[in-house]
């Protein structure tokens, strides 16, 4: 690491949409031969801020230097010219294609026009050499593994002369071995001169491989540390908001009483898990029991959620629904067993945008009847109406298209949806994420309510307060494995759990 | 005043607006050019004028297009509905063709639940390489749109199948009540297809597969099944429109029978307001895209230009109602002023920056 | 030890998957031809070969602008009525006197020029190909109506040498002049798809244009660019099907995008884009061109059992695309 000069800084970028300020005077400095770790949690502002960096968007104030000159990008391929290059989570490079040519299309090299193969191949073996990959260059890149794809793309990013490489949580889909290649490949880089922006939601990582960090949240600048010098709690800490939310518990109240937890539990998952996504984990949930699912953004939460509602397939262990073992090959089982799930991502899986706020709430109902069985128009008004009324949809007119609603309402919609089935268990996650405050304690006071009405409720929150104010139980999640299950007493507080998320089960003991 | 611009803006911004604007003009251009055109009569208790033959002809492309607009709806497209049409009315004339009577209405009847039932099979088959087999339904209905014809002239032996039926023929130009059968046949099809989808929740689901197919999932909705379903509704309604073009000319012609139809079929559809990546439809918009389509054809027969010249008409049709619908063209041409285009741009940018 | 745990995923297969619908392909016709030649004493004259290739020239032609339009993942529907509109332009205009040099420019120039249209009504506005290049059918369909109602014949001496013209060895064999035509066409598509930057962002949009474009490659201008080329193929297979038939007809190549879809896919390009060769797409000719002799040989069977099986090789190929896992997006 250079102390010196920086290759690039970014000084107070402020960036808003419509709304909402992503970015408020951040700033971020790169050196030649670092391995520099940017974190933070859900809005932190982290998309933004690289979308900034290499040019997507442009910037209300603030200017980036790179080399002590003042740039201003106006797209990706600017950027990369300049020697900014981004590898994304998701592979930007064409399957269907050969090794060689991912590295090289768009600047191949010619003579008198026609590419040359023979050139091309020698040279993206020469590079992927350097970078301690020795494969098949002709062979069709998706015939390779993800993290050979990954590795692909950065030969591609860093073949432009790159003297910054961003890369966009890039381990988010490879295994072990795979990444522990991918870091060999980032510590040769740094050692050639590169400065590296790595982008990523697991804490052991960092620690692996940054020298640095830096922590945004809430669009906010949090600081800038030496990775040696800041303790894993620390980051933690600085990532969700220590100081925030104590204040902020304040006024909640903690669940105290616990639900009866006799008898046999609603939903025993044993040993459920599915490759590449969550380790193998146990759970139980009784009637009328919160469970709380604590964890960073990318710790596998979701991905519990889907296996418990039938949404993605489980490889492994079993599942009993009050006592009877049961599959779930799809989520119409889940349901039918009284499971309803709101999903974290309302646009994609939950709204039907195009139609009626009436025709999405009573579609759950209208999927479980089938289409044969239609429920009258009379039932279907007074549904909507109670749930319209009980969470305050606004408008409160049940026709205009869902895709009208705010944010916030149309996650009542959703939650009206699943409402109006009866379950038995209501998954949620993260249903209070981008919704305004009003909105938020209107639903949480709801689960509470449901709660103490005999329904379970799984609650999947990246808000630590959120879950400690709901939840009877907490699973604490990290690096896609759940690490710990606690009692919600008055021994825990959003510090222990920061400290188990921070350091895994080895802190807590033997998870339960 | 400001009420007024806004109430006219809404109407304008309805999505059939336009092409009732196009119908109205060419029927007002049609009455210029010949003052008798919407003169309706009752002659031997039958209505007879250019509108009622309008409509008449129409029938057999609402019908496709009916069963097309399922198929839309749920994101989907059926290119083997021209050749159906060509088997289910193959099929029909053959089995009248070799009865004794063809005038028997017990054979006639034999003879199109024959047809309807193949009409269903091959629905059924575009259904499973669809639904089950997962193929993109562009390419899944190629295969019997290629297939299918020679199929239909298998079954006619390539020759154009004559019949001689009464109550056949009656199917394409027969009266009931003083209304053309066809008519009154498109009527209680779309009626029935509007029953089906609308009194039961057909339609929601439809709806909600094509509008987003991920949440329909989750919601618990089968969507095997009712894609499954629609791609034999659509065979279905094939059929139907396969007997009224055969019964209209008392013959079968596996090559020409239908012609086209498959595409004349989309572009009613989407005329009708039904968006092509699915979702919303409209059943009536369809029938105002196929009335429109066939008032188009008319009014080129009636100029004395060249029916095949009917084909520019319509290429410019599709093209205009087509960049209308686009959003791609309204954020570019049609209200060029800010507001529309920032509203595009507010709506997506939160949702990009939500998982930073 | 870890690069090598990596190489090791993909050694089970030494066949790229991407080859086998070809080879498919390539073993079929063999086996057609095969059958041709044990059931038919004459099919083994070389003939048969050659006039295959002379009666499908204008098909081969065109089908090579196709696989350009499908390799992007795109779809012309236009190209059968173009080819018939530069038939009837070229007939209607050689019919009022006009030099045969002038005719085959305009003729020349209008499919391109209406594929070039279609190309940036679809990239500029996002309409989807198949909706714009059906108008494009019906625009040039009718065209040709209103140029004239009925056949036109075409005298013109350029023309019937042209058309007469036999290139043939000692023993009497020949190819016309179309045959080479088509030649060059497919050797230069060949080329273009393989050794030009144009080519390879072609391949390159089919697998993915959202990657393509976050590449920085040219999506826009590449998009356009294949319709144009498949509208000049178009046009240049309707010159070839003018010197065949010696005549404009307003209703000659109606379905024969059908028929040319039908080649590309059986001769292994995949109809989501992103994967096949113009070579593959002379085999998918070839076996549309000799089931078609085999069916003319044998007596008993009609022509519509030529559609029959290309309907049924268009399913057995679209299923062992499936099955071989190329992606379907």
């Amino acid at each position: 690491m250079t102390g010196s000069q920086p290759v690039l800084t970014m000084t107070g970028i402020s960036r808003s949409f419509p709304g909402v300020r992503a970015l408020d005077t951040v700033d971020l400095r790169l050196f030649a031969g670092e391995v520099h770790a940017l974190m933070g949690e859900n809005g932190a502002g982290k998309s933004t801020l690289i979308k900034v960096l290499t040019g997507v968007y442009g910037v209300d104030s603030g200017t980036v230097t790179l080399d002590g000159a003042q740039v201003s990008f106006t797209g990706p391929m600017q950027a990369t010219s300049a020697g900014v290059s981004t590898v994304y989570q998701e592979v930007n490079l064409c399957t269907n294609l050969s090794v060689a040519e991912n590295i090289f299309i768009g600047r191949e090299p010619r003579r008198l026009g026609a590419v040359r193969w023979g050139e091309m191949r020698r040279r993206a073996r020469a590079l992927l050499a350097r970078l301690d990959l020795d494969i098949d260059v002709n062979a069709q890149l998706g015939s390779f593994s993800l993290a050979v794809q990954q590795l692909v793309a950065i030969a591609r990013a860093i073949d432009i002369e790159a003297r910054v490489l961003v890369l966009d949580e890039p381990t988010s889909s490879l295994d072990a071995g795979e990444v522990a290649q991918l870091f060999r490949v980032m510590r040769q880089l740094r050692d050639e001169g590169i400065a590296i922006l790595f982008v990523t939601h697991f804490l052991d990582q960092v620690y692996a491989v940054a020298d640095r960090i830096t922590v945004l949240r809430n669009g906010r600048l949090v600081g800038e540390y030496a990775t040696r010098e800041l303790p894993q709690l620390s980051l933690v800490e600085k990532m969700i908001g220590k100081e925030l939310r104590v204040l902020e518990r304040l006024d909640g109240q903690p669940r105290a009483e616990v639900a009866a937890t006799a008898g046999v539990p609603l939903l025993d998952a044993r040993e459920l898990g599915r490759r590449s996504a969550v380790a193998p984990f146990s759970l139980t949930i009784h009637e009328g029991e919160v469970v709380g699912l604590a964890g960073l953004l990318g710790s596998g939460r979701t991905e519990v959620a889907r296996l418990l509602f039938g949404a993605d397939r489980a490889d492994h262990g079993e599942l009993r629904v009050r006592g009877t073992p049961t599959a779930l090959r799809s989520p119409v089982t889940a349901i039918d067993r009284g499971v309803g799930f709101c999903s974290e991502n309302r646009r994609a899986e939950g709204i039907v945008p195009e139609l009626s706020v009436r025709e999405n709430m009573i579609l759950a109902l209208q999927a479980a009847r089938g289409w044969l069985r239609p429920i009258p128009r009379r039932r279907q008004d007074e549904l909507v109406e109670r749930y319209v009324q009980a969470l305050s949809i606004r408008p409160a007119d049940p026709d205009v298209p869902v895709a009208n609603l705010s944010g916030g309402n149309q996650q009542k919609v959703l939650l009206a949806r699943w409402l109006i089935t009866e379950p038995r268990l209501l998954i949620l996650d993260e249903p209070t994420r981008g919704i305004d405050i009003g909105a938020k304690t209107e639903i949480q006071r709801l689960v509470a309510q449901l709660s103490d009405g005999g329904m379970a409720v799984l609650f999947i929150s990246a808000e630590l307060e959120e879950v400690l104010r709901l939840s009877h139980k907490i699973a604490v999640l990290r690096d896609r494995e759940m690490v710990a299950q606690l009692t919600n007493d008055s021994s825990v507080d959003a510090d222990r759990i920061m400290r188990v998320i921070a350091a895994g089960a080895t802190f807590e003991g033997v998870p339960s | 005043m400001n009420s007024d611009r806004s109430g006219a803006r809404a109407l304008t911004g309805h999505r059939l607006f336009w092409p009732v604007v196009v119908l109205v003009v060419l029927l007002a251009a049609n009455t210029i050019y010949r003052p008798g055109f919407l003169s309706v009569q009752l002659r031997d208790g039958h209505l007879y004028g250019s509108v009622v033959d309008i409509v008449r002809l129409s029938a057999p492309l609402i019908l496709v297009a009916l069963g097309m607009t399922l198929v839309i709806a749920t994101g989907g497209i059926d290119l083997s509905v021209g050749s159906i049409c060509a088997i289910s009315g193959a099929i029909a004339c053959l089995y009248i063709s070799r009865q004794p009577d063809q005038n028997s209405l017990g054979g006639v009847l034999t003879a199109l639940a024959l047809a309807l039932g193949v009409a269903l099979v091959l629905g059924a088959w575009n259904g499973v390489l669809v639904a089950v087999i997962g193929i993109q339904p562009i390419i899944a209905t190629l295969i019997l749109m290629v297939a299918g014809r020679g199929l239909a002239q298998l079954v006619t032996e390539g020759q154009i199948l004559t019949i001689n039926s009464e109550p056949y023929k009656a199917i394409g130009v027969g009266h009931l009540l003083t209304l053309p059968l066809a008519i009154v046949i498109a009527l209680a099809v779309a009626l029935l297809i509007a029953a089906v989808t609308r009194r039961t929740a057909l339609g929601l689901i439809v709806e909600s597969v094509g509008g987003n197919a991920r949440a329909s999932r989750l919601a618990g909705i089968r969507s095997a099944r009712i894609t499954f379903l629609v791609y034999v509704i659509s065979a279905a309604c094939a059929a139907v429109a396969g007997f009224m073009m055969t019964a209209n000319v008392s013959s079968a012609d596996g090559n020409a029978a239908g012609l086209w139809v498959e595409l004349d079929a989309i572009l009613a559809v989407v005329i009708g307001g039904t968006s092509l990546a699915g979702g919303r439809f409209s059943l009536g918009g369809t029938i105002l895209g196929a009335l429109l389509i066939q008032t188009l054809t008319t009014t080129v027969y009636a100029m004395n230009i060249s029916p095949q010249t009917s084909l520019l008409f319509k290429a410019v049709v599709v093209i205009a109602v087509c960049l209308v619908q686009a959003p791609g063209f309204r954020a570019r041409f049609v209200r060029r002023r800010a507001p529309a285009v920032a509203a595009v741009t507010a709506g997506e940018q939160p949702k990009e920056q939500v998982p930073a | 030890m870890t690069t090598l745990s990596l190489t090791a995923a993909r050694t089970w297969s030494r066949l790229p998957r991407r080859h086998v619908p070809v080879l498919a392909t390539g073993v079929l016709l063999l086996v057609l031809y095969g059958v041709g030649v044990s059931q038919y004493r004459a099919f083994s004259n070389v003939q048969v070969i050659f006039n295959v290739f002379i009666d499908n020239g204008f098909l081969l032609v065109v089908a090579v602008g196709m696989t350009f339009v499908i390799l992007t993942g795109g779809i012309d529907l236009s190209v059968g009525s173009v080819v018939a509109m530069t038939a009837m332009v070229s007939a209607f205009l050689l019919g009022r006197g006009a030099p045969a040099a002038l005719v085959l420019l305009v003729a020349l120039l209008i499919g391109p020029t209406l594929g070039f249209l279609m190309g940036c009504v679809i990239h500029f506005f996002d309409i989807q190909p198949f909706i714009v290049t059906l108008a494009g059918m019906f625009f040039a369909r009718g065209m040709c109506t209103f140029i004239s109602d009925s056949s036109i014949p075409i005298t013109d001496g350029f023309w019937t040498r042209m058309s007469q013209e036999r290139i043939g060895d000692p023993s009497g064999n020949f190819v016309s002049i179309s045959v080479l035509i088509a030649f060059v066409v497919v050797a230069v598509a060949a080329y273009v798809l393989a050794y030009t930057r144009l080519g390879r962002n072609v391949y390159a949009i089919g697998g993915n244009a959202q990657s393509a474009l976050l590449m920085g490659l040219p999506v826009g201008r590449t998009r356009i660019a294949v319709y144009t080329i498949s509208g000049f193929c178009a046009a240049i297979g309707g010159i070839l099907l003018s010197f065949y038939t010696l005549s404009g007809a307003p209703l000659i190549a109606v379905g024969m995008e059908l028929d040319v879809i039908a080649a590309v896919v059986i001769g292994g390009t995949v109809l989501t884009g992103g994967s096949g060769y113009v070579f593959g797409t002379v085999l998918g000719v070839l076996v549309l061109g000799v089931i078609q002799t085999l069916i003319t040989f044998d007596g008993s069977l009609n022509s519509w059992w030529t559609r029959i099986v290309i309907g049924g090789l268009l399913f057995a190929f679209i299923l062992l695309q499936r099955l071989i896992g190329i992606r379907y997006k």
